[in-house]
């Protein structure tokens, strides 16, 4: 080959805009939004309340500089967060330890993937985190 | 199949010829198109018709070579195994697979997939080398240990698999679904005995914790292989291996010699036609 | 065979914080379901709560616990991501022992937190 080929790799665009079809694509991308977010809440967390160590002035101090329905809002979120994150996560462990995708078998078209074999179980994460999700939102803001 | 008139199409085709073209573009060609032609069929005629110097690769028509891959109106497909008719739409957009260099137009650059599953050893690992180099007979194997392995074994190469897959887009350290495939397929042969080889082999960031089930691989592979489901059994069997769970067992024995008289409508073997270099 | 063993404990650290973060969401946010589960607590953000938590030896040990498996199970999905975005041999290296150090002080620090709060179950008080 004398010309050098043109790199052509579709690069993060290849990790957001998948564009294409399953939805388990943009069950991967909110994983890994919904993972990003959740560590960048963690470390704030962390050092918010340490301050309980230092007493129950220094505590009371933080609590209410993390007060106020914008705060209440942001901690919903890390809830919903949480439940995606964990719903999806229980699923994703049992298919990447093989247990989820089924058996080797004889492709007869129209193929059957183990794609199409976890959907249901795809369907069924995104029905309980948004079940989870709605009854934090209630028990967050509604009852009192 | 009632139809038979024919309809217009247009072609949109990704053009870039090296050491001319600083970028590629897109180049736009309406043909004539007849029920039952495939998009390869298409770039046939718009090379015939008015791009003479389009270049592809394509060879057996039929979806069993593996040449065509292609970027088929947003999806990696083979062009010889897509009918215009199915696309449902009256533009037809073809661009060289993503992930792969371009060669140039619709020519991506497999060698990186090819060299990686080398390196994985897609072949079977046993001591006997003379046994396998001048075999005198077949090994032991059931139809139930066939299974374990014969879906992955459909793979014809097309690299369909690594156009869609979110890791390759921005890692060309990880292996990628097709080589992968190919690993966990001689894996899971019982005639195999390179698990600890092929273990070492795909050690760093190459292996298969890179893929995170995104499923674009298995969605999109023209022979149903489900390179996704091979990465997910062989990530098991290498979990099971670290907390040694996993059951070990020998490559499977040679099967016996026949036993008794040959019989004699049984015409004997012909002489061999290769002999040792 | 590095990959394999961290990616291993990803999975069970991701258990971990399945079962105690959960617990944690629960205690922290869900008043009201615990009221209707019988188990009516005080804010549980007030010191008196805090305190009490502070005293107790099984949240002691637990938020430690979930500490040290959500940051390593945090930390290990960040450098999948960062590790995927093609880095180069040197800012492997960085980012590798970056996100161990930095994971290894947040650790220390939330440890000391968890263990140094007044009236705290390990500090025999």
């Amino acid at each position: 080959m004398q010309t050098r080929a043109r790199p052509n790799r579709l690069g993060i665009r290849g990790w957001v805009v998948g564009g294409r079809w399953g939805f388990e694509r943009y069950l991967y991308t909110l994983h890994r939004l919904s993972g990003l977010g959740l560590l960048a809440y963690f470390v704030m967390h962390i050092f918010v309340t340490s301050t309980r160590a230092i007493g129950p002035e220094s505590w009371d101090q933080a609590m209410s500089a993390v007060s106020g329905p914008l705060f209440a809002v942001g901690e919903y979120l890390v809830f919903a967060a949480f439940a995606f994150h964990a719903v999806n996560g229980i699923r994703l462990g049992a298919i990447e330890l093989g247990f989820a995708v089924g058996r080797p078998i004889e492709p007869v078209y129209p193929y059957e993937t183990s794609v199409g074999r976890q959907r249901r179980l795809a369907r069924a994460v995104l029905m309980i985190a948004f079940v989870v999700a709605v009854w934090g939102g209630l028990d967050f803001f509604a009852w009192k | 199949m009632t139809e038979t008139t024919t309809r217009q199409v247009t072609f949109d085709v990704r053009r870039y010829e090296p050491g001319t073209d600083a970028e590629p573009h897109w180049e736009s060609h309406r043909i004539d198109v007849l029920p039952g032609m495939t998009v390869l069929d298409g770039l046939w005629k718009v090379k015939e018709l008015s791009a003479p110097s389009l270049a592809w690769r394509s060879s057996c028509r039929m979806g069993i070579c593996g040449s065509c891959g292609m970027l088929i109106n947003g999806r990696p497909r083979l062009a010889c195994n897509t009918q215009i008719a199915e696309l449902k739409s009256d533009v037809v957009a073809v661009a060289p697979l993503p992930n792969f260099s371009i060669i140039k137009d619709l020519v991506p650059d497999l060698r990186p997939m090819f060299e990686t599953h080398r390196e994985l050893m897609p072949y079977l690992i046993r001591d006997d080398v003379e046994e396998q180099d001048d075999p005198t007979r077949e090994y032991w194997q059931t139809p139930h240990e066939l299974e374990h392995y014969l879906q992955f074994s459909y793979c014809i190469k097309c690299g369909c698999c690594m156009a869609a897959c979110p890791t390759v887009a921005t890692d060309p350290q990880y292996a990628g679904p097709m080589p992968l495939g190919q690993a966990q397929r001689y894996d899971a042969d019982s005639r195999d005995g390179g698990f600890a080889q092929r273990r070492e082999a795909l050690s760093g960031g190459r292996g298969p914790w890179r893929c995170h089930f995104a499923g674009e691989c298995s969605q999109v592979c023209p022979k149903g292989v489900d390179p996704a489901k091979a990465i997910q059994l062989m990530k098991g069997e290498m979990v099971a291996d670290l907390l040694r769970l996993r059951k070990r067992r020998a490559p499977a024995p040679l099967v016996e010699p026949p036993k008794g008289p040959r019989r004699e409508e049984i015409p004997a073997a012909p002489e061999r036609t290769v002999t040792e270099a | 065979m590095r990959d394999r063993t961290l990616w291993t404990w990803h999975i069970g650290a991701g258990l971990v914080i399945l079962v105690l973060l959960g617990l944690h969401m629960t205690i922290m946010h869900l008043s009201a379901t615990l009221g209707f589960l019988g188990v009516a607590d005080a804010e549980p953000t007030e010191w008196a709560s805090v305190a009490a938590r502070a005293g107790s030896l099984f949240f002691t040990l637990t938020y430690v616990l979930l500490l040290g498996a959500a940051l390593y199970h945090g930390f290990y999905g960040f450098r999948n991501i960062l590790m995927e975005l093609d880095p180069g041999r040197t800012l492997r290296r960085v980012i590798d022992v970056g996100l161990s150090v930095v994971g290894l002080a947040l650790f220390a620090f939330g440890t000391w937190a968890a263990l140094a709060a007044p009236g705290a179950a390990t500090m025999g008080g």
